[in-house]
């Protein structure tokens, strides 16, 4: 359990890991086509992530405006960035539009797959393995295998919103927990719901996984690095709710939200006012969107078994009738409609895999904008009140002057100097938030516009192939019907 | 002459039982119908039978009408030894009253749009049941109308022609018939079970086999209906997505606007074929299902009223027997006995043809059925991809 890196990593990462045969490259992005839920048992976190998910139920409607920061130690690789105020962000326009290109021609694929149950009963949970196969140079190899839990990939999301969440950017949202599929995992139901469970978990970790590396900055933090390297991570503890951190998230939470009702912010900036209204107007499109398409794979579902149903009393019909001819035809009939029984469940499948969850990962994600917009609010807010604080200081020390008390004249002045100095901090802190979060919806529009197009344009197609195929069905049954004499 | 390639966009409807309408001397079919408080059928005839006053004439019938109708046949003991068409269900406007009173609620809370496509889609929900219910009372009365016997039925032609309101001969009827039929369905399934000794090999199958036929049957029907509804669902949510994917696209930026509201038009389009897909296979299958369920009973009936002929004929057996052996009311007995014999041999023979002659029926609307499901659910899925092919061009030229 040992957290080293380097050389010694390198051999235990010999030791353990698959060097088996790696998915193709079509696999580490969104893919329709791996439809079928990747096999075996059922998954867990341990149990401490049990007794958190029971007292904090994270759903699509309690909106995550503080995210999970993590308070633990965060182990940097390369101690460069470990401050990231000024080295990273501060950096002139010109270098911004060369991160944009990267963006478009980056090099990295990440899957996530085979999952594995280790352990048993309550205390169980399940193993991923994430693939990253890449040609950048941040990387210590080309490809690199790693296991990793569900409190990982918490853990990662919980250090990056911490470290960049308040400087206006947009840290990807972490898949959620669930304690209902959790636990029929870990109580060993191989049954169909929890495999379909742990397919739908790989699936949203690597689509998690992938918009966290699109982000230039967080390819480059240390911890994203770490994660998917590193063949040991210290256990992620502060994501249990109960744990001093999930207190301290619960009264933070408290807090903000009355800071929200006293902060009234002079808005300036049109675009910010738009943009905000803008984003409030989309969540709730979204989520009425993403309801209509649950039910359509709900109701596609249904259909599916109800063909089956159908096609099992067509066939006993068949056996029944004692017309030879239309007994055979019955018999064919039943077969054709449990072909198509099929083909109604995989495009189910598609309408879930390829819609509804991406809807779903982009109401968290515009939960995440409207966060980040929060905290340009906050950012507002101690800006201000920095400078009514120097304004505090200034009168005192000018109530001094007449007091001849030289000490604490000098310490008056000395208070000045350092209030004038937060006033500035914060009016820089302020002016960086709103150009980092132009930047970043900026980009996010771009994302946004190029996921949707990708993923209708892949959804029609996969409707047309249903569709061909059931003209193939009906055109072999033609025939037979016919030929019932 | 049969409806067989008649589109079904048009007025007439196909019948699930063909080739009902190929004798010109006598011709019904129901072009009209009204729906307000009842649903009032407009029957149709063209005759050139000498039997009735005008060679062609209408009247207006509801839907009781035919229940007495059809009542005052089995009632017939003529007919005993016929399978007596199925009785037409009850026009069942469940469904879109329903959604009218849902539209109607919810008027406040929908966009103009919306309200348009709802109520859009009630009409179309609407005119499906209308239709399913007048083809099912049509076939009723082609049914008899092709029946050498039943269509020179006394009640049939009153039913056809009396330009008044049947109403005061119902309720006679009603007063007169009211239990017999009751009790004898009751103890139908008993009597046919009970194993009275069969001796005819041909009776003894077509029993084992309509026994376990019409349980199939039944079940077929009840998961036809369900995946017809299935698909009525899966064609909403397409409504719902549309809807969605429109409001989605009014805030948008003009780029992306253009290809959303793309979208919406696909999802409404695949909607309609969805819809479409939905109501042929209703039309074809489902209602295929449950006719035949319903004739499959009527030829079961068949075989009860000739087992107690049956019965009857035992039992007068025993009684002659008894008789004889008292030497009293022997020529009694005899006459009963040879009455009874009579009856037995008079179902039993016209049961025969009447079920050979179902058998036939049944195969050929079955097929007919297939074959026209089967084009259809082609004719559907050959629309869908061509207009999602177009689609798919048109978003990629964007």
């Amino acid at each position: 359990m040992s957290e080293e890196r380097g050389s010694s990593a390198q051999t235990e990462e010999d030791e353990d890991l698959f060097v088996s045969a790696m998915e193709s490259p079509e696999a580490a992005r969104l893919s329709a086509e791996d439809l079928s839920p990747s096999s075996n048992g059922p998954r867990d976190d341990d149990p401490d992530d049990l007794f958190a998910e029971a007292t904090e139920e994270v759903s699509l409607d309690s909106p995550e405006r503080q995210p999970i920061l993590s308070d633990g130690p965060s182990p940097a690789i390369t101690p460069v960035s470990i401050s990231p105020r000024v080295d990273v962000f501060d950096r002139s326009p010109d270098l911004d539009e060369e991160e944009e290109e990267n963006r478009d021609t980056f090099d990295i694929q990440i899957s996530v797959s085979d999952p594995e149950k280790v352990g048993d009963g309550m205390n169980a949970f399940m193993v991923y393995k994430v693939t990253t196969k890449t040609s950048l140079s941040i990387f210590s190899r080309d490809e690199v295998c790693v296991k990793r839990r569900f409190s990982d990939f918490l853990g990662l999301h919980s250090k990056l919103a911490s470290k960049y969440m308040h400087m206006g950017f947009i840290v990807p949202p972490a898949p959620e927990k669930s304690i209902v599929g959790m636990t029929k995992v870990k109580v060993g139901k191989e049954d169909l719901s929890s495999v379909e469970f742990v397919e739908k978990r790989r699936s949203a970790l690597e689509r998690y996984l992938l918009r966290t590396v699109k982000h230039p900055a967080l390819l480059k933090d240390p911890d994203v690095l770490q994660f998917l390297e590193s063949s040991e991570l210290p256990r992620a503890v502060s994501t249990q709710a109960l744990s001093g951190a999930g207190i301290l998230r619960m009264v933070n939470k408290a807090a903000d939200a009355v800071n929200k009702m006293t902060i009234k912010m002079n808005e300036s900036d049109a675009w910010f006012e738009e943009k905000q209204q803008q984003f409030e107007n989309l969540d709730v499109q979204l989520r009425k969107l993403h309801v209509s398409v649950e039910s359509l794979v709900c109701h596609r579902k249904e259909l599916s078994v109800n063909t089956a149903l159908f096609a099992k009393s067509a066939a006993m019909l068949g056996n029944s009738e004692d017309h030879t001819a239309l007994s055979r035809a019955l018999s064919q009939l039943a077969e054709v409609e449990e072909k198509i029984e099929q083909l109604h469940q995989e495009q189910a499948n598609a309408d879930f895999y390829l819609i509804s969850e991406l809807l779903g990962d982009y109401v968290r994600l515009i939960t995440a904008v409207r966060g980040v917009f929060d905290q340009r609010m906050k950012t507002w807010g101690k800006w201000q009140d920095a400078q009514l604080m120097l304004q505090r200081k200034r009168e005192a020390e000018a109530k001094l002057q007449y007091a001849s008390k030289p000490e604490k004249l000098q310490q008056a002045r000395d208070e000045i100097r350092e209030w004038e100095g937060k006033v500035q901090h914060g009016e820089r802190d302020f002016e960086q938030i709103s150009r980092n979060i132009r930047r970043e919806v900026g980009q996010f529009e771009k994302e946004r516009v190029k996921d949707f197009r990708v993923v209708i344009m892949k959804y029609l197609e996969s409707l047309v192939h249903s569709q061909q195929q059931l003209i193939k069905y009906w055109e072999a049954f033609l025939p037979e019907a016919k030929a019932i004499a | 002459m049969t409806s067989i390639s008649e589109d079904s966009d048009k007025e007439k409807v196909r019948s699930v039982s063909v080739d009902l309408n190929n004798d010109a001397s006598l011709v019904i079919d129901i072009p009209d119908a009204l729906c307000e408080r009842e649903v009032k059928f407009t029957v149709h005839t063209k005759t050139t039978l000498s039997s009735f006053q005008n060679p062609d004439f209408s009247v207006p019938r509801q839907h009781e009408d035919f229940i007495w109708l059809h009542d005052t046949i089995v009632e017939t003991e003529e007919y005993a030894g016929l399978i007596i068409p199925p009785a037409p269900p009850k026009p069942d406007f469940e469904g879109p009253r329903e959604k009218m009173h849902k539209l109607g609620e919810g008027e406040s809370s929908m966009t103009k749009e919306e309200y348009a496509k709802m109520k859009q889609e009630l009409e179309a929900e609407y005119l499906a049941v209308f239709k399913k219910t007048v083809q099912v009372h049509e076939v009723f009365l082609q049914r008899l109308s092709s029946h050498p016997m039943f269509r020179k039925d006394r009640n049939f032609q009153i039913f056809l022609e009396y330009d008044q309101d049947l109403t005061v001969r119902r309720k006679n009827a009603k007063e007169m018939f009211g239990g017999f039929f009751k009790n004898m369905v009751k103890t139908a399934d008993e009597v046919l079970i009970s194993g009275v000794k069969e001796v005819d090999e041909f009776f003894e199958q077509e029993k084992n086999f309509l026994l376990d036929y019409s349980s199939k049957i039944k079940d077929a029907t009840a998961k036809a209906e369900k995946m017809t509804r299935s698909h009525k669902n899966v064609a909403d949510d397409y409504n719902h997505i549309s809807g969605a994917l429109n409001n989605t696209a009014a805030d948008n930026n003009t780029a992306f606007k253009k290809h959303l509201e793309k979208c919406a038009e696909v999802f409404e389009k695949l909607r309609k074929v969805e819809d479409r897909v939905a109501s042929d296979q209703e039309l074809k299958l489902t209602e295929l299902l449950r006719y035949y369920t319903r004739d499959i009973q009527a030829a079961k009936d068949l075989l009860y009223r000739r087992a107690r002929a049956l019965a009857d004929y035992e039992n007068s057996n025993k009684a002659l027997d008894k008789a004889r052996l008292k030497g009293k009311d022997i020529a009694q007995a005899e006459e009963n006995q040879k009455q009874c014999l009579q009856k037995f041999d008079k179902l039993s023979e016209s049961g025969k043809k009447e079920l050979t002659s179902f058998k036939a029926r049944r195969v050929v609307a079955f097929r007919k059925n297939l074959i026209e499901m089967t084009e259809l659910e082609i004719k559907h899925a050959k629309n869908s991809v061509s207009l999602l092919q177009g689609s798919i061009e048109i978003l990629n030229s964007n």
